[in-house]
C-alpha cells in the first residue's frame, strides 16, 4: 500500500508540529508553514507520517492512500 | 417557416464572427432580435432522438473546451454532472475577474439570450433542477437587463428550468467555481479544500455543473448548428472560436471573436496592429504570461501552444506592451494587486503572495544590488502549488514569465535601478482593493 503526504492549506495555521515529526519529508517555509518536499511516502515512514497527521492541532495533514507508485512531484 | 428563413439560421461554415454575429453597436439583442437570427430554442428533450445525452454526445464530438481559463472539455464535464446521483444543479459563471477582460461582459450586456439558451440547453443535458447565473453584485444595471431578459422568456415559458440571477462579490478568487458553490450555499465567496469539486458535491450538496457564460454561448450554438459545424473553425486539437480582449498599445482595442489556434501576433493585427513598436505580449490575463514581441507573435492562441510557452490561455486576453512601457515594473502593480485579492485562507499565499509583491517592487523600482532577480525568482517557486486554489500558481507563473521575457532588463534594473520606462503611466488595470466583502 502506497501513501501520499498533503496539506490542507485551508486548514493549516502553521503550528510546525509535522516538520518536527517528520523532518524527512516537511520543511518549514520562511512563514512557518510546512513544505512537502516529496508527496509520496516512503514505506518505512508511514507510521511516522500518521503520527504526525495525528497530532497536528488543525488536522490539516492529509496521508492518504493511493493506488499506483507516487510519481506525484506537486509539493502540498 | 420559409426556406429562406430557415437558411438564414443556418450559417455557412467558417462564417465568423459566431458568437458575436448578433451583436449591435449600441442596444442589447431583444429575445425576438435573438429568435430572427438563430431560430427558437432547439428541443433537446421532445423526443427520443434528442435525449439528453444525445445532448452531451453533441458537445462531446465538438471539442467545446471551457472559455473561462481553465479549458476543461465541457462533454466531459457535462457528462460526469449528469451521471452524479439526483438532481443536479446548474451555474453559469460570468462574474469575469480578470480586470483585463470584458467578453463575458459585453456578452451579458448585448446577446443575453445565446447564454441563456446555453444555460437551459445544460440544465436539460445534465437533468438539473436549478440554474444560477452569477455576476458581480456590484453591477446593479447588468443585472436589471438581465432580470428583464429572463422575464422576456418566462412569458414564454423558454427556460422550463428556472433562472436564478444572484450578485456576487467582486474579488478577483470570488469567481473561482468552488468560491462561487460556497457562496451560494450560504457561505463567503472564498475558495473551498478540494476534492470534493463542485461536480462531485456543489450547491447544496448536490453534483454542480460551473461553466464560463461564454462556453454555454458556444454550447447554445452548438446544439443548433452541430459538432461539424462548430469544428469548421479552429484546429482539429482545439476547435471552434473563442472570444478575446485585446488591449494595450493597439490601435482598435476591444472584444474580436477568434479562431482557436490563430497566431497572437495576427489577433493584435485584428485590434488594428501595434500603435506603438511592441516590447512583450501578456497573454492569458493576470494568470498567463509575458511572451516577447518577437517569439510571441506566432504563437497560436490556444491552450497547448501557450501552455508549452509557459503561459496560458486563460480567458483570452492579449495585451500589447509597448517598448516605451516597463514590463517589470508592470508584472509588480499586478502582483501587488493580486497579493492583496487573496483569500485570507491559506498562509503560503497569505505571506507568500506580499513577500513576492515586494521583491518584484524592489526589483521594478529601486534595484537589488545584484540580488532581487534571484529573491523574486525563489519566492515565486516557493509560492507555487500551496494554496487550495490557482492563486499563487498564477501569480507565480506570471512571475516567471517576466523574468524570462525581460531578463536582459531584469539584469538592468538588478544592477543599476529602474529604467526610465517604469515611471510610465500604467497600462494594465489594476482595480482598488475592493473592499473586504466576500459575502
Amino acid at each position: 500500500m502506497n501513501y501520499e503526504l498533503r496539506v490542507n492549506p485551508i486548514a493549516c495555521a502553521g503550528h510546525g508540529v509535522c516538520a518536527e515529526l517528520l523532518p524527512e519529508i516537511i520543511e518549514l517555509d520562511p512563514w512557518g508553514y510546512p513544505v512537502v518536499m516529496s508527496a509520496g511516502v516512503p514505506h518505512g515512514l508511514v507510521e511516522h507520517a500518521k503520527r504526525a497527521a495525528a497530532a497536528c492541532p488543525t488536522l490539516a495533514l492529509l496521508v492518504e492512500k493511493i493506488n499506483s507508485e507516487p510519481p506525484v512531484t506537486r509539493r502540498g | 417557416m420559409t426556406a429562406l428563413a430557415l437558411a438564414a439560421h443556418r450559417p455557412a461554415e467558417l462564417r465568423l464572427p459566431r458568437v458575436l454575429a448578433g451583436i449591435s453597436h449600441y442596444d442589447v439583442a431583444s429575445l425576438g432580435d435573438h429568435e430572427e437570427r438563430y431560430g427558437p430554442l432547439p428541443s433537446w428533450g421532445q423526443s427520443g432522438r434528442r435525449r439528453p445525452g444525445r445532448l452531451i454526445d453533441v458537445v462531446d464530438a465538438s471539442g467545446l473546451t471551457g472559455r473561462g481559463g481553465a479549458g476543461f472539455p465541457t462533454g466531459r464535464k457535462l457528462r460526469s454532472v449528469a451521471a452524479g446521483p439526483g438532481a443536479s444543479v446548474v451555474v453559469a459563471n460570468g462574474a469575469e475577474g480578470e480586470p483585463a477582460s470584458c467578453k463575458d461582459r459585453l456578452l451579458l450586456t448585448r446577446l443575453p439570450h445565446l447564454v441563456l439558451d446555453g444555460i437551459t440547453l445544460a440544465a436539460h443535458a445534465v437533468r438539473a433542477r436549478s440554474a444560477y447565473l452569477c455576476v458581480h453584485g456590484q453591477e446593479t444595471e447588468l443585472l436589471g437587463a438581465l432580470a428583464d431578459a429572463l422575464a422576456e422568456r418566462r412569458a414564454l415559458d423558454l427556460d422550463p428550468v428556472p433562472i436564478q440571477l444572484r450578485g456576487i462579490p467582486g474579488r478577483y478568487v470570488a469567481s473561482e467555481q468552488s468560491a462561487i458553490v460556497q457562496y451560494l450555499n450560504g457561505g463567503p465567496a472564498k475558495p473551498t479544500f478540494s476534492p470534493p469539486r463542485p461536480h462531485q458535491r456543489g450547491v447544496r450538496g448536490r453534483p454542480t455543473l460551473v461553466n464560463n457564460v461564454e462556453t454555454l454561448a458556444h454550447l447554445a450554438l452548438i446544439a443548433r448548428f452541430g459538432d461539424r459545424w462548430f469544428r469548421a473553425a479552429g484546429l482539429p486539437s482545439a476547435p471552434g472560436t473563442a472570444l478575446a480582449t485585446v488591449s494595450g498599445a493597439v490601435r482598435r482595442p476591444g472584444v474580436y471573436e477568434i479562431e482557436l489556434g490563430t497566431p497572437a501576433g495576427q489577433v493584435v493585427m485584428m485590434a488594428g496592429g501595434p500603435a506603438e513598436r511592441p516590447a512583450a505580449l501578456l497573454v492569458g490575463g493576470y494568470f498567463g504570461a509575458w511572451l516577447p514581441a518577437g517569439p510571441g507573435w506566432p504563437v497560436p492562441m490556444c491552450h497547448a501552444a501557450l501552455k508549452a510557452a509557459g503561459g496560458a490561455m486563460g480567458a483570452g486576453i492579449v495585451v500589447v506592451l509597448p517598448v516605451s512601457s516597463c514590463g517589470l515594473a508592470e508584472t509588480a502593480r499586478v502582483i501587488r494587486y493580486l497579493a492583496g485579492q487573496n483569500a485570507g485562507q491559506c498562509g503560503p499565499c497569505m505571506f507568500g503572495l506580499p513577500a513576492l509583491a515586494d521583491a518584484m517592487a524592489d526589483l521594478a523600482y529601486q534595484g537589488g544590488r545584484g540580488r532581487a532577480v534571484e529573491r523574486v525568482a525563489t519566492l515565486a517557486g516557493l509560492v507555487d502549488g500551496r494554496g487550495a486554489c490557482r492563486h499563487p500558481d498564477g501569480a507565480a507563473q506570471l512571475v516567471r514569465s517576466a523574468l524570462r521575457a525581460f531578463a536582459a532588463d531584469a539584469l538592468r534594473h538588478d544592477q543599476r535601478g529602474p529604467c526610465p520606462g517604469a515611471a510610465r503611466a500604467p497600462l494594465l488595470p489594476v482595480p482598488g482593493a475592493g473592499g473586504r466583502d466576500w459575502a
